[in-house]
């Protein structure tokens, strides 16, 4: 870690603190001008929303274009990576700030990509971009204060397995705690994409069978930061029953609503052992001799 | 284009000004267009349920058609609602309705779909989110063929 962690008391209950800024800490970097080693990266659902004002010196990596190969259905490789952080004006050793709109949805996913990749110092910033805008804070359409691109950020072999699960391994995992956090309707089947979002061709409505319905925005505040540790715990440890030392699977639709709870779990719970599936239903909801579950019950593991 | 038809007149001026530029500019060309949509006129602002959702977007957006006269010959009228925080929707709805609106409904019919993948977009928004115009190219045809009689 090359700059220091935001102290504020409110966020030293979560387990690790140091994944999560306030709003207030990076104003308070940015307002000297933006140090050298501090990287902010606005991530959004939609493309052009950076384009209509940012926070100062911010620059934009988009999960579509920039983070998904093009053509598999994969994340980019190590050489793609490299070239989006030398373009971006990021080292192997800069402190990254993710923000977005949507409560961070993109932003966490964006975060768990470079997590992908070993990127040690990757932070979201709580509340993301409405928040920022909320409180009055500082927006610009101009390129002043952006990191001018870098050389030399290595060539990483992309590690998956510590915190991204496959298909054959959810298949592996039925029975264990799998954590389902798309809507209600999206997970009894009786819809198979989010509600008012496009139909993405999904066959098959439903569930993976024993996962349980913990949608992600159970975990956000009303102003799209994050819950306390205390009311984190009520509902994913007291009411949920999910222990932070069992390997754990969340999955969504497409793994960006899942990577937020894929967040709240690792980092501010401290669980330590997550997953998230990104091929998510987009995948099983279309897979051939799958099990699916359908209604609100969690469902039994099939016999094979 | 398929059936080799040319691209329709004001499209293909839409789509000779992005192909104009590269990257970033071409981006902030979507969202000058973005800008530029209309507001809702009174009748529909204060009535946004007859307004029909376009749920191949991303982001919400709804519109509705209307038509003057009758037949193929009939007038098109567009209408739009889409929120800020939903630029690139905004740009989509406001591409159709300068190419579209006020034309001959006869001619937005003929529209080919492949339009909206013609604008030279696909490689600043992704493939993926261009969708959502097709979505309301296709809703807007509907709409308009029903209310004309054709």
């Amino acid at each position: 870690m090359t700059v220091s962690a935001d102290p504020t008391p409110a966020l030293q209950e979560y387990a690790r603190p140091e994944k999560l800024v306030t709003t207030q800490w990076l104003a308070d970097q940015l307002a000297a001008g933006r140090p050298a080693d501090l990287v902010v990266v606005e991530s959004d659902e939609d493309v052009l929303l950076y384009e209509t004002g940012h926070i100062p010196g911010a620059v934009k990596i988009d999960w579509h274009l920039d983070l998904n190969d093009p053509v598999t259905r994969d994340y980019v490789d190590g050489e793609g990576f490299a070239k989006l952080m030398d373009a971006a004006g990021i080292t192997r050793d800069t402190t990254v700030v993710v923000y977005g709109d949507k409560s961070n949805w993109w932003a966490a996913y964006a975060l768990w990509v470079f997590e992908l990749f070993g990127h040690a110092d990757v932070r979201l910033l709580d509340g993301g971009r409405a928040a920022w805008q909320a409180e009055g804070r500082e927006m610009t359409t101009s390129d002043d204060g952006r990191p001018a691109p870098t050389t030399g950020y290595p060539v990483v072999e992309r590690e998956d397995a510590p915190i991204r699960a496959y298909r054959e391994d959810v298949l592996d995992f039925l029975g264990g705690p799998l954590i389902d956090v798309r809507s209600p309707q999206e997970y009894s089947g009786e819809r198979t994409h989010m509600p008012d979002y496009p139909q993405e061709g999904t066959v098959r409505g439903g569930h993976i069978p024993t996962a349980r319905s913990v949608p992600w925005a159970r975990a956000a505040a009303e102003d799209g930061r994050f819950k306390s540790r205390a009311e984190l715990e009520e509902i994913y440890q007291s009411e949920l029953g999910f222990e932070t030392t069992t390997p754990t699977i969340v999955y969504c639709r497409i793994g960006e609503r899942s990577a937020h709870s894929w967040f709240v779990l690792t980092y501010l719970l401290g669980f330590e052992n997550v997953r998230n599936y990104d091929g998510s239903w987009t995948e099983w909801g279309n897979g051939v001799r799958l099990p699916i579950a359908q209604g609100t019950e969690p469902g039994e593991v099939p016999a094979r | 284009m398929t059936e080799g038809t040319a691209l329709p007149g004001a499209f293909a001026e839409i789509a000779d000004d992005f192909h104009a530029l590269t990257g970033r500019d071409r981006l902030q060309l979507l969202l000058e267009f973005a800008n530029g949509l209309p507001a809702l006129p009174e009748r529909y602002a204060e009535h946004p349920e007859l307004l029909e959702p376009v749920p191949e977007c991303q982001s919400p957006i709804f519109l509705i058609t209307e038509v003057e006269g009758g037949g193929r010959e009939a007038t098109a009228r567009l209408f739009f609602s889409a929120p800020p925080e939903a630029p690139t929707t905004r740009g989509f709805a406001a591409i159709l309705a300068e190419a579209l609106d006020g034309r001959p409904v006869g001619e937005v019919l003929d529209t080919p779909e492949t339009v909206t993948t013609e604008l030279g977009l696909a490689e600043v928004v992704s493939p993926l989110r261009l969708n959502g115009m097709a979505g309301m190219l296709a809703r807007i045809k509907r709409q308009l063929a029903l209310k004309a009689g054709v």
